[in-house]
């Protein structure tokens, strides 16, 4: 499971960095997306990785907590997909405008000489 | 509010506020600005309140606590009031107010949520400051950076959105590095806690130690990337020049930010004699800062207009500060550091200043080259465009006073007497003869640098100054309200009381640096005050 993960962590971040590199505003922005996807793995396998272990500890009573999995990574990821939602639906507005603008979608806002 | 519930007013006084004013129509300006400029002075006397108790605290702990939801220390989310926050909280409120009211001369009316979003952005600078927790530093981060993406496009244009794109991928690529960092800390040390944190740090075995770093190392390029470090920090000059004034002068402060979090980061976890990280990445700090006052001194020198001017005095000054910071954690003493933080002061409140100034000189150059394409055009006179919103006190000589408080500036950021950028380069430099690292070649390179820098500022702002202010005789006189002039005469008035008063300011920040060389204080009070407050609460 861990070389899965790894795996798939790696894949995203590779083509997520690629696709950032590139010249065209929508590659970046889906290149942001991949990028995030795989931070948000990453962030999620600090945790450990359990499986069939709840993250939520029942009330009262002394708990052996190495029978939970860590929810504290849980909530940071759940706290970092909200924002970076947010953030590229941001980003995604300032890219039309910018379309609008220049009338290329080039991150510069103008194509390069041919 | 109780008092001790005022540590959190500086977040929650911008939060209010800017939520408020999204229920007021775009066209009620006059009470959005009421709403506002109340909601900055508040935050004014708040910060000046809390800096008088940071200076002389109660109940035998040397910082302040809050605790959100009353959670217990390591587990909660607190807030952390020391000398250096309550520093960096009064500079933002000063600034804040200064550029609201400039605002107020017609940049508000130029695009939407003008105040809503300069209130966010406020949240999460003083956010960034109080808190004592990693993840929530991540958060406020996110909160001033989404702001100030509104507010660089505040006015839009095609050369703001293009500024404005290039902005926010950097910022969002390097919110990513900052999850990976805080995440691989919690993966190992399973604490987010700074103070926790820095507890854990001299005993970590050498293989945790090595991720730590790491980890660290990639929080730190998240925050050099924030403070415009070179080769970080070039898209710092495009950006700054494309915003509008008032959003301009605003992220004079946000680079501060990122000093800030350097400073207190790093002199937690690597402070000279704290173990084996003791030092960890100052001679990197030390070099980057260097590149960076160097690249700042060749673009200022190589600029043609004053916008990006100003651009490459934020790179200077915040490679200054960087620099001040790594040659203090390879062990040069609190004084140079305290040197720095005076000259941070003067440097943030001039560069805001020549922002905001830089917009109003502009304005009668446009002025004439928009004259001069119109009457290409029509052959005839051009009418005169009433602006919308300008009404006010319109300044007679405005060139006069626009060319003597430039060259205030100039003086203050080349660090020429009698200002504060003289005074805090002159502690800086004697610091660096007298202290740990006098003698080392870095320190004397670092001290040629300092100079230099301040001679490439001066010979570039004079040259620029002498074009636009005594040769260009055919330029028409901005009209400039007086709301816009007051603010950059306030701010040159505190400066020079910065000089005048420079005796119980530099007392302060002499005992912030010297409280920044010990964090075990910080530490102890985070981890210890907690016990006291929660056993009262429980004798209650």
């Amino acid at each position: 499971m861990e070389l899965i993960l790894a795996l798939g962590i790696g894949a995203l971040v590779a083509s997520g960095t690629w696709l950032v590199m590139r010249p065209r505003s929508f590659q970046v922005i889906i290149g942001l997306c991949l990028l995030s996807y795989g931070v948000n793995l990453f962030i999620f396998s600090m945790g450990r990785l359990r499986i069939g272990a709840a993250a939520i500890m029942p009330k009262g009573g002394v708990v052996d907590p190495s029978l939970y999995a860590d929810p504290i990574p849980q909530a940071l990821v759940l706290t970092a997909i909200v924002i970076s939602f947010a953030t590229t639906a941001l980003f995604l507005v300032v890219l039309l405008a910018s379309r609008g603008f220049m009338g290329t979608d080039h991150v510069d806002g103008k194509d390069p000489k041919r | 509010m109780t008092p001790q519930h005022l540590v959190i007013a500086p977040i929650l006084i911008p939060l209010l506020a800017g939520a408020a004013m999204l229920l007021y129509e775009e066209r009620q300006r006059r009470v959005k600005f009421a709403i506002s400029l109340g909601a900055c002075v508040a935050m004014l006397a708040v910060a000046v309140e809390l800096l008088i108790r940071a200076k002389a605290p109660s109940g035998g702990s040397l910082i302040g606590l809050y605790l959100l939801g009353d959670w217990p220390t390591p587990f909660g989310i607190n807030l952390v009031l020391d000398r250096l926050t309550a520093l960096m909280l009064v500079l933002s409120s000063v600034l804040s107010i200064a550029v609201l009211v400039y605002a107020w001369g017609g940049w508000q009316g130029r695009g939407q949520h003008f105040h809503s979003l300069f209130m966010f952005q406020m949240m999460g600078v003083n956010g960034a400051f109080l808190t004592g927790d990693l993840f929530n530093l991540f958060v406020f981060f996110e909160i001033m950076l989404a702001a100030s993406y509104g507010l660089l496009l505040h006015g839009s244009g095609p050369e703001r959105v293009r500024a404005g794109m290039h902005y926010i991928v950097i910022n969002l690529v390097a919110s990513l590095f900052f999850l990976i960092g805080v995440s691989m800390i919690y993966g190992v040390t399973g604490t987010l806690n700074m103070a926790d944190l820095a507890r854990m740090m001299p005993d970590l075995i050498a293989r945790d130690r090595a991720m730590v770093q790491a980890a660290m190392a990639i929080l730190g390029l998240v925050f050099l990337v924030k403070a415009g470090i070179w080769p970080l920090g070039m898209w710092l000059p495009a950006t700054y020049q494309a915003a509008s004034a008032p959003a301009a002068a605003m992220f004079a402060i946000l680079t501060k930010v990122g000093v800030y979090v350097i400073l207190r980061v790093a002199f937690l976890n690597f402070a000279p004699g704290s173990g084996a990280s003791a030092g960890f990445g100052a001679e990197l700090l030390v070099v980057g800062g260097l590149a960076t006052i160097a690249f700042g001194s060749l673009g200022i020198l190589g600029s043609q207009t004053m916008p990006r001017m100003a651009g490459y005095a934020v790179l200077i000054s915040s490679g200054t500060m960087i620099g001040t910071a790594g040659l203090a954690l390879l062990g040069g003493g609190s004084g140079m550091l305290a040197g720095a933080l005076y000259y941070m002061l003067g440097s943030t409140l001039g560069i805001a200043a020549l922002f905001l100034l830089v917009e109003l000189v502009d304005r009668g150059q446009s002025a004439v080259a928009a004259m001069l394409a119109l009457s290409a055009d029509l052959f005839g006179a051009p009418e005169d465009e009433p602006e919308e919103d300008q009404t006010g006190l319109i300044v007679p000589a405005t060139m006069t006073i626009l060319g003597l408080s430039f060259a205030a500036l100039a003086v203050l950021l080349a660090g020429l007497p009698p200002l504060p950028g003289f005074v805090g380069k002159v502690v800086m430099l004697t610091a660096m003869l007298k202290g740990g690292v006098s003698g080392q070649a870095v320190a004397w390179i670092f001290m040629a640098a300092l100079i230099i820098s301040g001679l490439a500022t001066l010979i570039a702002l004079l040259r620029v100054g002498v074009q636009t202010f005594w040769a260009a005789a055919d330029q028409d006189d901005p009209k400039v309200l007086a709301v816009e002039i007051a603010p950059i005469l306030a701010l040159l008035a505190l400066v020079a009381v910065l000089t005048w008063q420079a005796r119980p300011v530099m007392r302060y920040m002499e005992a912030t640096a010297a409280a920044l060389h010990r964090p075990e204080v910080y530490i102890s009070g985070v981890l210890t005050a907690e016990r006291t407050q929660h056993r009262r609460e429980v004798a209650e």
